[in-house]
């Protein structure tokens, strides 16, 4: 079963910095990290591999210094790590970085499963997983918990819900995205780490994959980014003090006062 | 300080680190007080592959020594020198067999035990065979294709739970400690059992107990090396695994001295961190000084082992002795430093304090340590 896993370089902390001009963030200055919702992708991946047999490929649309990251992944039972790089790329909104990996991904050939991570820890937009099951033109299910079988050609498995789950069905290939009740991703091994070392990752630009450059980056984004921040939360307490008596009564006016309660 | 790690050293000790902060050090406290074996952290070893860091890759580890091992046992003891010793104690039940098993016992027991499936240990104390270890009672009789053991082994660490011993019987009380044979008992042999899980003050993660040999029937190809040979077996064993019981200390004095430091900062009396009190200051600078220097000793005398050289008794003992009464001394200042918060059980390092204490006294005593410098002194001089 040929197994691909979507991985981001996220910054490693909330704080980051912003290009002004585009709105977009500086990845070179922070230090990076995968993404780590793509972390339980990976591990999925790896344990599907080890139990019905394949190969894992992870694939990222990214700045060169993601190539190290991918790299690591190989310490972890992963068997192949493409980077798709290219100034095209560049400005990417979830669109055009859906396009890009699917161009990525047809040109590595024959697919089974897709894996990604349900949202990356940066935009939060969760939107890539099933953006680029369309562009496959693929079945997809979203914040899968559970894989329940898999086998040549069908994935049953368990969606996570707000109170409960549901047991989907689908035809291979097919796109799932996994939330972290999944698994726990396992520790490096050593002999991994040493394999990774010697592993060269493989590099395609846009002409490599054959995109359309205008479908790519920030040509291809219809969405423009007014405003990135940090947001500040401010949350600000009123002490009510008195007896029990008058605490009560103060808090009672005060409910009544914003309407979280009617007086019959 | 930098120690010069080769890349594959420096691999191994962040990701043993990594292990001891995210897995080990949120459950120290717990696992002592339950005395609860560190079966789910072993999983975690095995599958990073540092269960088999000191052996050959021939047989499934990564062909490191008593340095790896040692770099292994520092972090993992940082968080906790009680679970560590499920590593520790293996590798001391293991080393009879790197060093004087046949290919054949190599190839049946050091794959399982590289891999993590498999956990060791070691069983030579007695009741009254301790420092004097010419003292043991436990007997093999050859019998045909057979040796039949018959005794008592007490406070064996790992004991109950590892699958693989390496036991040392007398085959010949007339001779003495040369009478002494070592031979592989493996867990579920008919007639051995175990005693009761001992109560101890500290290392509580880690599992002790007694091995009942009772009319033990073990196959010949079992014996390590010639018979005769137990006691060499031994001491060229402990030669190899008390830089261990140095790293266990090494590692449980950081533990200690890292969770007085960040107390220290925080701690304000009199309107400021305590940190900022001479008193204290030059208390944590004496922990930190003592720290490095038992380091430096450790990693040399790992370096000097596993460089092939014969002469490791005395190095090996100074590493032990040195390391393990800085541990009792870093350990008991750093409770000292945190006052009456160290003293209680919700912080690590009154365990700490507990568990430092038997780096002082098992894989022999720092007074028979000392014997054994003194001798090698004395013998050196002599040669000379």
């Amino acid at each position: 079963m040929n197994i691909v896993v979507c991985v981001k370089q996220v910054p490693g902390t909330s704080e980051v910095k912003i290009n002004k001009e585009t709105n977009t963030i500086i990845r070179d200055e922070a230090e990076a990290i995968i993404n780590p919702f793509d972390e339980y992708a990976i591990e999925e991946g790896v344990r599907v591999k080890e139990n019905v047999g394949g190969s894992v490929t992870v694939i990222s649309m990214g700045i060169p210094k993601t190539a190290e990251l991918l790299r690591e992944t190989i310490a972890v039972g992963v068997d192949e790590a493409v980077l798709l790089t290219d100034k095209a790329f560049a400005g990417a909104d979830t669109l055009a970085t859906s396009y890009t990996l699917s161009m990525g991904i047809k040109k590595l050939g024959d697919y089974d499963l897709i894996i990604c991570g349900k949202q990356a820890t940066d935009g939060d937009t969760a939107q890539v997983g099933p953006s680029l099951a369309e562009k496959l033109g693929v079945p997809h299910t979203t914040n899968v918990r559970k894989i329940e079988e898999i086998k040549e050609g069908y994935i049953r498995c368990q969606r996570m819900t707000d109170d409960g789950y549901e047991v989907v069905e689908m035809p291979l290939p097919a796109v799932i995205t996994v939330v972290k009740e999944i698994n726990e991703p396992r520790y490096p091994s050593i002999k991994g780490k040493l394999k990774a070392k010697k592993y060269e990752v493989k590099i395609l630009n846009a002409e490599d994959i054959g995109a359309d450059i205008s479908l790519c980056g920030l040509n291809g984004s219809p969405t423009r980014v007014i405003k990135t921040f940090t947001p500040v939360h401010e949350i600000k307490a009123e002490m009510i003090e008195g007896t029990a008596c008058e605490q009560a009564e103060k808090l009672a006016d005060k409910l009544l006062s914003m309407q979280f309660v009617k007086c019959k | 300080m930098n120690y010069f790690l080769t890349e594959e050293q420096q691999m191994i000790k962040e990701l043993a680190a990594r292990i001891a902060d995210e897995k080990i050090a949120p459950v120290a406290i717990e696992y002592d007080r339950e005395g609860k074996f560190p079966r789910d952290i072993i999983k975690y070893l095995a599958d990073s592959d540092l269960c088999g860091v000191y052996i050959d890759d021939k047989y499934g580890g990564l062909g490191g020594g008593v340095f790896e091992m040692a770099l292994v046992v520092e972090e993992l003891s940082r968080a906790c020198g009680g679970i560590a010793l499920a590593f520790a104690g293996t590798g001391l039940g293991t080393f009879p067999i790197i060093l004087f098993g046949t290919e054949e016992q190599k190839n049946k027991y050091l794959p399982d035990i590289a891999a993590g499936k498999k956990l060791a240990a070691f069983a030579l104390t007695e009741a009254d065979a301790g420092s004097d270890a010419a003292g043991i009672r436990t007997t093999a009789v050859a019998d045909g294709d057979y040796y039949v053991l018959n005794g008592t082994k007490q406070w064996i660490t790992n004991g109950g739970e590892a699958d693989i011993y390496t036991v040392i019987a007398c085959t010949n009380r007339e001779k003495g400690a040369r009478g002494f044979s070592a031979f592989i008992v493996e867990k579920g042999t008919p007639g051995l059992s175990f005693g009761k899980k001992e109560d101890k003050m500290g290392i509580r993660a880690s599992a002790t107990c007694e091995l009942i040999f009772e009319n033990c029937r073990i196959p010949k190809e079992n014996l390590l090396a010639r018979e005769g040979m137990g006691f060499i077996v031994a001491m060229k064993t402990l030669d190899r695994t008390r830089p261990g019981v140095a790293a266990q200390a090494l590692g449980i004095a950081t533990g200690a001295f890292n969770s007085a430091l960040k107390y220290a900062k925080e701690r304000e009396q009199f309107g400021q961190p305590i940190s900022s009190f001479q008193a204290v200051q030059h208390m944590l600078a004496d922990m930190a000084i003592q720290i490095e220097a038992a380091r430096c000793l450790v990693y040399q005398t790992c370096r000097h082992i596993d460089s092939g050289t014969k002469n490791i008794s005395k190095e090996a003992a100074m590493a032990k002795v040195f390391a393990s009464d800085t541990a009792m001394k870093v350990t008991t200042d750093a409770v000292q430093i945190m006052g009456g918060y160290g003293y209680m059980k919700e912080y690590p390092v009154e365990k700490m304090m507990r568990d430092a204490k038997i780096t002082q006294i098992y894989e022999g005593t720092n007074q028979i340590q000392r014997n054994v410098i003194a001798l090698e002194l004395i013998k050196e001089s002599t040669r000379e």
